[in-house]
């Protein structure tokens, strides 16, 4: 699936057309354009502050953009919240992490599942003994290897694991696509090397749009690439492409080889 | 049994045996306390809800507690007066039937709360708590402007009202009858904060965002919340205006907005038993205290300022440490 050229008569599962935000002077998405496909790893790369969290938390639906478009599955969800796009299948993990810290590592999987199973809520039965809901969590966490952490308190998981749980509950919903936003941060090299071999079979469950820092799995995984600086984009390619693209060196890549 | 869940049995059967021993020991007065203790445990149980649960930092229960008085002091008034409430669609005299009371007391706060709540609820924060206030203060200044049912004054009911089966002026049946609620609300409430409704109002308190990217609307599950929070509260007020056979607008004021909540913070936010807890102290302390000095709640002051600086928890959070996360 590497070579996206077998790919256009496909529909993307994400389109982002012209997208613009500004907080004050300060334009966070300049113009951003892009999309992602099928089976596909799209890595969106850029130094900090360069508006990566911002541009996903405008896919996502928690913050509105100034101009353009997004559209999902064929749908234009620009005017949709956050809500109405996780139902129709935008699995969200955070760069911060949101997890629901006094809970288990547990009923943070099963709250996931909850919402996904589309099935009221239930005011009486206890949802912790919920078989299907249970089922669907402990697969998730077992994907991550946080199953035997299943029963710790999500306060006391250490940075790592957090990383983990992000990614098990964006499991649990079974998305359509993802959106992940630095999910290696921290977790060490034999944890950014587990995680980089999941996701590279989890592309085929559904595409990832993934913001990442370690270069050495953006290169492994992505079947392209955008680089954004100042809040646009300045280039998309292919892993090779993006190696050599002369802008991208200077802006950026050329950026880390410094410090 | 975990240790927390021995420490509840505990407290509920005290408060069981305390009365009984009255009653052994002929002393209606502390039966009273007793009752007075159920039925503000009961209304701390309903904010502990919206509070503990949902971290809805309402100031305006009163409302919710005084609806329930009132719902009571105006079936019963007329009832006792023999003037219709209404003629139509169909005649109606009001009752001094507790089932019917309770109903009416029920239905008529969760009506208030939806529309408190899907007002106030647009907002968080400090914002939350002003608002919440200014609708209990304004049903406060209302009441005390509604010359019909007693105004400033309030209302007097002569007679107990009555429940099926039993004798209510009896203060051991009353106290029963409180007793029972109380246990059914617990009950309740534990069904509640751990069913899936009960998980993702938790998981809105510490992190709104993954409600949302899980698919779930924290604004509904708040709603919700706020309302089952404020029907129960205001079948304690129910209660509360018949142990007192008399309602005021005393019951909607900020101050008893502000005593429900001691409850709760008392006995530890979120804590299925805190509220029972933090009423029998309130309870025990006014009696206590309020004997020797009449400001003795400078020493609830200082009780609650300890509280809040070195016991997150309260009372049980002091006695029994950070709650184990469920099954
Ligand atoms: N809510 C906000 N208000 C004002 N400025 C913001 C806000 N969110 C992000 N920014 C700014 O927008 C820029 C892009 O931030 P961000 O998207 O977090 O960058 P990245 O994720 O690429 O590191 C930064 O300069 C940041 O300070
Ligand atoms: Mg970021």
């Amino acid at each position: 699936m590497t070579d996206t050229s077998l790919s256009p008569p496909m529909q993307p599962v994400l389109r982002v057309e012209h997208l613009s935000k500004s907080f004050g002077a300060l334009k966070a998405s300049n113009d951003v354009s892009l999309d992602l496909y099928p089976g596909e790893i799209h890595a969106l790369i850029g130094p900090n502050g360069a508006g990566k969290s911002t541009l996903i938390k405008q896919i996502s639906g928690g913050l509105q953009p100034d101009m353009g478009r997004i559209e999902l599955l064929g749908h234009d969800v620009t005017a949709l919240d956050t809500v109405a796009r996780a139902r129709m299948g935008l699995g969200r993990t955070f760069q911060i992490s949101s997890l629901a810290m006094e809970f288990s590592v547990l009923q943070n999987a099963v709250l996931g599942a909850l919402g996904a199973c589309g099935k009221s809520l239930g005011f009486f039965r206890n949802v912790m003994k919920d078989k299907a809901l249970l089922e669907v969590a402990e697969e998730a966490l077992s994907r991550v290897g946080l199953l035997q952490a299943a029963q710790q308190r999500t306060a006391d998981l250490s940075h790592g694991q957090r990383r983990q749980l992000e990614v098990a509950v964006a499991l649990t919903l079974k998305p359509r696509l993802f959106l992940m936003d630095e999910p290696m941060a921290g977790l060490g090299a034999s944890g950014s090397k587990e995680l980089t071999g999941f996701l590279d079979q989890l592309r085929y469950e559904a595409p990832i749009l993934l913001v990442e820092h370690d270069m050495d799995a953006v290169f492994a995984l992505a079947d392209r690439i955008s680089v954004l600086v100042y809040g646009a984009v300045i280039a998309t390619g292919t892993a090779d492409e993006i190696r050599n693209h002369p802008e991208v060196r200077r802006a950026y890549l050329g950026e880390e080889d410094e410090t | 049994m975990g240790r927390e869940r021995l420490f509840n049995l505990a407290v509920i059967l005290a408060l069981l045996a305390v009365p009984l021993l009255a009653l052994a020991l002929d002393e209606p007065f502390v039966i009273t306390l007793a009752t007075k203790v159920a039925i503000l445990a009961l209304a701390g149980v309903g904010l502990n809800i919206a509070l503990g649960l949902g971290g809805l930092v309402s100031l305006g229960h009163a409302a919710f507690f005084g609806i329930g008085g009132y719902a009571m002091g105006i079936l019963a008034a007329h009832a006792q007066n023999y003037e219709p409430l209404f003629s139509w669609p169909f005649l109606f005299e009001g009752s001094n039937q507790m089932p019917l009371i309770w109903l009416v007391a029920v239905l008529a706060s969760a009506a208030a709360a939806l529309v408190i709540g899907a007002l106030s609820l647009r907002t968080s924060g400090v914002y939350f708590i002003m608002i919440t206030l200014a609708f209990g203060q304004m049903l406060y200044y209302f009441a005390i402007s509604w010359s019909a049912y007693g105004g400033e004054d309030g209302l007097s009911i002569w007679v107990r009202n009555e429940m099926p089966g039993l004798n209510t002026l009896i203060p051991i049946q009353f106290f029963g009858v409180c007793f029972a609620l109380l246990c059914g609300a617990l009950l309740f409430s534990a069904r509640l904060a751990g069913s899936g409704f009960g998980l993702a109002l938790s998981a809105a308190r510490q992190t709104e965002e993954r409600v949302e990217t899980v698919g779930l609307q924290p604004f509904k599950l708040r709603l919700v919340a706020f309302v089952i929070s404020g029907a129960i509260t205001g079948l304690a007020g129910a209660l509360f205006a018949d142990l007192n056979r008399f309602v005021s607008p005393t019951m909607l004021s900020w101050h008893t907005s502000g005593e429900i909540m001691i409850f709760v913070i008392l006995g530890g936010v979120g804590r299925l038993y805190g509220p029972v807890v933090g009423a029998a102290v309130y309870i025990l302390l006014e009696h206590l205290l309020g004997g020797i000095s009449e400001y003795w709640q400078i020493f609830l002051g200082l009780l609650l300022l300890g509280m809040v600086l070195f016991a997150r928890g309260g009372l049980i959070g002091a006695l029994l440490g950070r709650e184990v996360a469920h099954d």
